[in-house]
């Protein structure tokens, strides 16, 4: 019984911790630039294909393994580097000021885009980097092995969540981009330069996406239409903890995590449901998720 | 005279409505179904589009065309009420009390979140009609053929019939809406797209204003969805998918907020790109259609409406003489 | 007058557009067979299904147009004509593939449609096809509903249902002796998983009525992650598992299991597993049992038409190919044999639907993958010979397929009028194995 609730606790945090890390950097951009990136789906993928592309050819240079995390950390980096420019100075920026569902549009019209580019890039088959899943080994847990790989995603979730709070109260470049989030136009009277901040924050937000690709891809057969549940899973948590708020996506991936890992041990038909079982009932009693992120309008 | 009857909106209607039903007469029979299909989907814009006056956006419009699809096909399956006019007129109801119950729940936000919040009743549905097996699960269900009147057309002109049908629909569901646009509420929906405060400042409420225009916009995507249903004899829960509310989203902004007749023709050219997109670049098509979208809202900003703006002027013209 | 002359330019503009399309429309060419493929071609049944399935019907076309392929398919073409393929993409759902379906039939004017891989592309399909009387062969989907709650006159089904793919593997478990004394499933939230699972645990409790059903785990299309339903499957400590994902979730399932010593510790069995065996290479786990919807791939029979195919296919793509291209190959077979019967009735003109759909019903032909016949809803759906295996490390250490059992069409399909799921309900009565 005790072991079934462990087991149930742990899957859930390992659940969760992937959660978290794909729908930070969605949250993430939606709380500075009052976008809801639906491309960030896509920008996941990339992520997952570099470091499919990427760590092949590190393994081929025979350095030590460990430094294959390396190899992850800078295929996310190069993804967000190549996309920003492009997303949010070649496209995005032009739809500022204008209507915010106008730029949802938009982003919607660059995930269809990037859908394809995908094919074009990498063709249609399956890449797969299992080898650092196999980095860290195995655990037994009860009567259970669970991969430290897995394990670790959880102590990742932890260092993006806190790297990004400690960031974002405790630097000065964090507390403009909170006055940017407060008060755009105020911020840019005091001489904050509002185009400078949106882009660094959108980089941040895709540089999130594509690093939950990079350490999603040794999970996954890396291919084509693999973006497609990520926007959907990462706006439901966004969804129940609030638009735009970081502790909200904790308690959002936790929520749905534990609660997807619980159906799955005890009330296997019911798993489906759960996800918008949560979001249903966040949205009838706390339309606005649990932390509610910015105010809706200044009346 | 001969002026004031050409400027006359129902004139103008009728007679672009005329012109169309005889134009179905001689375009190819994919043509026919491609135009009632917009009309489909130019329904739900239409709604979009009087939310928008009002300064609102709704990203879940799947959420009421499902709704509207879902009680047109179950209506028939099981009700055997296979009588498409009657169908599209319950769709109507059932999808305006729909959206009239969650309103006031939605009514209370604004741009963005507003736009989020619908999206995720929409979802929240999607999630349901796949689990439901009794009514196909994520396969969907078949539509029993439609009749009219009673009678059912024989299957060469089934599809013509349809046509017909929703070009009527379309042209009615349009002149009631430019009276209302031009009503008292219609023109407070616009203050409010201006400034609310003032507005409320002023006596009227704006809460009351966004519910209206929601259970209009419900109503219509109903009607929109039940239309789609019974056009292409199948329905599945694809009809609420987030892909399928951007699409109409899509469709309001291209055609602008200023303009109803402009509804119809994105919802065609939508149509026609991505059909012609599928066929001959089977693999891209994605891609293409992607293009096409950023593209069109760079270039075209407030829509192609904005080339016909003058519909409108004109008719405020007439209305103050 | 402004707002008079405003219109007539919106009229004639969108008469204009009218216009500029019509002239797309081609006018129906002497010798030459239009035949729209769909298939996924975007999306997650893109990398495993759609596009291997593509490959090998563009290769088999090819070949055909320039009259290569081996007897009795060496007739170039469809009976001489020329084939010209309109690949259509199935991604985006049953309602928008009906709009597809009859773009190609009346803006196209295919002579045939031949595609589905989805099982609700394959409901919604039949009574559009009907309606539009448009010749139509459906070379993938699984579920036997389509021919068992309707009949269609101008739909086909060149492949078995997917009951089959279910009762061979409870067979070929008990026959192999394994322990089934417990069983759980693992299948997505849709029709095939949900019919796979009812199929194969119904087979099972007829054939070994003892054997306790433990987990029944229903996790979501393409949602990838499966570390809480691998735990739940572990924890059950069932005996066999049974599960029918395919593409990039069995996939992922498989990436990440197999770490955490799932496949040691049960018996799993993949009732569609071969096709992402291409792509794992030797990352695919030994010991499972696995099912390839037929005799394709490495469980094809030994025949000539075989040798051959599975040389072709590997000589241009340098993989073997499993399910996918032999179906829509056999597809293709179907569809030529029938026109090539009806052509020669006509008195070698090109027939027309309904002399087509005639010579359809009821048609047998030499596929790779064995014999198949159009035996069931009235000659429209075919039944086809079944293998089920083990992989296993040959002595090179790549993984193969061994212990390969086969079992007769009428051995693991049902006979003519009696739904699948009936059938073994009642225990395969009639059964010819």
């Amino acid at each position: 019984m005790i072991d079934e609730i462990l087991t149930i606790i742990l899957d859930g945090a390992i659940y969760a911790s992937w959660l978290f890390i794909v729908a930070l950097g969605l949250t993430f951009v939606f709380g500075v630039l009052k976008i809801l990136n639906i491309a960030h789906g896509g920008i996941y993928a990339l992520g997952a294909y570099s470091t499919a592309t990427l760590a092949p050819i590190f393994y081929s240079l025979g350095m030590p393994e460990q430094f294959v995390v390396l190899t992850m950390l800078i295929s996310a980096l190069a993804v967000a580097i190549v996309i920003t420019p492009i997303m949010e100075r070649g496209i995005l920026r032009r739809f500022y000021g204008q209507d915010e569902v106008l730029i949802v549009l938009v982003t919607y019209a660059i995930y269809l885009v990037l859908e394809d580019v995908q094919k074009l890039i990498w063709g249609m088959n399956s890449l797969y980097v299992s080898e650092p899943r196999e980095l860290l080994g195995a655990l037994e847990f009860g009567s259970l092995y669970y991969v430290g790989y897995d394990l670790a995603l959880i102590g990742l979730a932890i260092f993006c969540g806190l790297t990004l709070w400690f960031v974002l109260n405790k630097t000065q470049s964090g507390k403009i981009v909170l006055a940017v989030i407060n008060n755009p136009e105020i911020s840019g009277c005091m001489g904050v330069n509002i185009n400078k901040v949106y882009l660094a924050a959108f980089f941040v937000g895709a540089f999130l996406a594509a690093l939950s690709g990079s350490f999603t891809a040794p999970l996954i057969s890396v291919q084509v239409g693999i973006s497609v549940a990520v926007v959907i899973e990462s706006f439901a948590v966004v969804i129940i903890g609030g638009l735009g708020s970081i502790p909200g996506a904790v308690i959002g991936a936790l929520i749905i995590g534990m609660a997807r890992a619980a159906c799955v041990h005890k009330l296997p038909e019911a798993e489906i449901f759960i996800m918008y079982f949560c979001m249903a009932g966040m949205l009838i009693f706390k339309p606005k998720g649990l932390f509610e992120g910015v105010q809706a309008r200044k009346i | 005279m001969l002026r004031n009857l050409l400027n006359n909106i129902i004139f103008q209607s009728v007679f672009l409505m005329t012109t169309l039903i005889l134009m179905g007469i001689f375009i190819p029979n994919w043509l026919v179904f491609v135009v009632t299909k917009a009309i489909a989907y130019g329904l739900v814009g239409l709604g979009i589009i009087t939310l928008m006056r009002g300064g609102l956006v709704s990203f879940g419009q799947g959420f009421v065309f499902g709704i509207g699809g879902y009680s047109a096909g179950l209506l028939g399956v099981h009700a055997g009420l296979t009588d498409a006019i009657l169908l599209l007129f319950i769709s109507f109801i059932v999808t305006g009390l729909v959206g009239l119950i969650i309103a006031p729940l939605l009514a209370r936000y604004r741009d963005i979140f507003f736009a989020m919040l619908s999206l995720a009743f929409s979802m929240v549905l999607y999630g349901i009609l796949i689990k439901i097996d009794a009514i196909g699960g994520s396969d969907g269900f078949v539509l029993p053929e439609s009749t009219y009147f009673g009678i059912k057309p024989t299957t060469d002109y089934a599809d013509y019939v349809l046509y017909v049908v929703s070009i009527l629909v379309a042209g009615f569901v349009s002149i009631l809406l430019r009276y209302y646009y031009n009503s008292t509420p219609g023109l407070i929906a616009l203050a409010v797209r201006e400034n609310e405060l003032r507005v409320e400042y002023l006596g009227s409420s704006a809460f009351k204003v966004a519910v209206l225009n929601f259970t209009i916009a419900a109503g219509l995507g109903g009607m929109g969805g039940a239309l789609n249903g019974i056009a292409l004899g199948h329905i599945d829960p694809e009809f609420t998918y987030w892909t399928t509310s951007g699409e109409f989203v899509f469709i309001s902004i291209l055609a602008g907020y200023l303009s109803v007749p402009a509804v119809f023709l994105a919802a065609l050219l939508l149509e026609l790109v991505r059909s012609f997109s599928g066929r001959y670049f089977p693999d891209t098509w994605q891609l293409i259609l992607g293009v096409f979208l950023i593209l069109s809202i760079i270039f075209i900003p407030s829509g192609i409406g904005s080339f016909f703006k003058n519909f409108f002027d004109t008719f405020s013209k007439n209305k103050k003489s | 007058m402004r707002i008079f002359r405003q219109s007539l330019i919106l009229l004639s503009s969108v008469l204009a557009s009218f216009l500029t399309f019509l002239g797309t429309a081609n006018a129906d060419g002497h010798g030459e067979f239009k035949l729209g493929v769909v298939t996924f071609l975007s999306g997650p049944a893109a990398e495993p299904f759609g596009v291997p399935a593509w490959n090998g019907g563009k290769l088999f076309i090819k070949l055909l147009n320039e009259g290569k392929a081996p007897a009795p398919y060496n007739k170039k073409g469809f009976g001489g004509m020329k084939i010209t393929a309109i690949p259509i993409d199935e991604s985006g759902g049953a309602t928008k593939q009906v709009q597809e379906f009859r773009n190609l039939v009346q803006r196209d004017k295919v002579d045939a449609v031949l595609g589905y891989v989805s099982s609700g592309d394959c409901m919604a399909i039949p009574s559009v096809a009907d309606e539009l009387k448009a010749l139509t062969v459906l070379y993938d989907c699984g579920t036997p509903r389509v021919f068992e709650d309707a009949s269609y006159k101008y739909v086909f089904r060149t492949a078995a249902h997917a009951a089959m793919d279910n009762i061979a593997i409870a067979k070929y478990l008990i026959e192999k002796g394994h322990d089934i004394s417990s069983i759980a499933g693992i299948n997505q939230n849709y029709a095939w998983g949900k019919d796979s699972w009812k199929d194969f645990s119904v087979s099972i409790k007829k054939l070994s009525p003892n054997s306790e059903i433990k987990n029944e785990l229903f996790p979501k299309i393409f949602s990838g992650q499966y570390g809480t339903e691998i735990s739940a499957l572990l924890n059950s400590k069932a005996k066999v598992v049974h599960s029918s994902l395919w593409g990039g979730d069995l996939q992922s399932f498989i990436l990440q299991a197999k770490p955490r010593g799932f496949f040691k510790r049960t018996q799993v069995v993949f009732s569609a597993g071969d096709h992402v065996m291409p792509g794992l290479g030797n990352k695919y786990p030994e010991g499972v049992i696995l099912g390839a919807r037929g005799q394709y791939g490495m469980m094809a029979p030994d025949t000539a038409l075989n040798a051959w195919w599975y040389k072709t296919y590997m000589d241009e793509y340098g993989v073997f190919p499993a399910q996918p291209p032999y179906r829509m190959v056999q597809g293709l077979m179907g569809l030529k044999m029938a026109i090539e019967k009806a052509m020669e009735k006509n008195g070698g003109k090109k027939p027309n639907k309904d002399q087509i759909a005639d010579a359809f019903k009821g048609l047998e032909f030499e596929a790779p993958g064995g014999l198949v016949q159009m035996k069931l809803g009235n000659g429209h759906q075919a039944i086809q010979p079944h293998a089920i295996g083990k992989t296993a490390k040959d002595k090179n250490g790549n993984i193969t397929v061994t212990d390969i059992v086969r079992y007769k069409a009428s051995c693991v399909n049902p006979p003519n009028g009696i739904k699948a799921v009936d059938w073994i309900n009642a225990g395969f009565p009639g059964a010819d194995c």
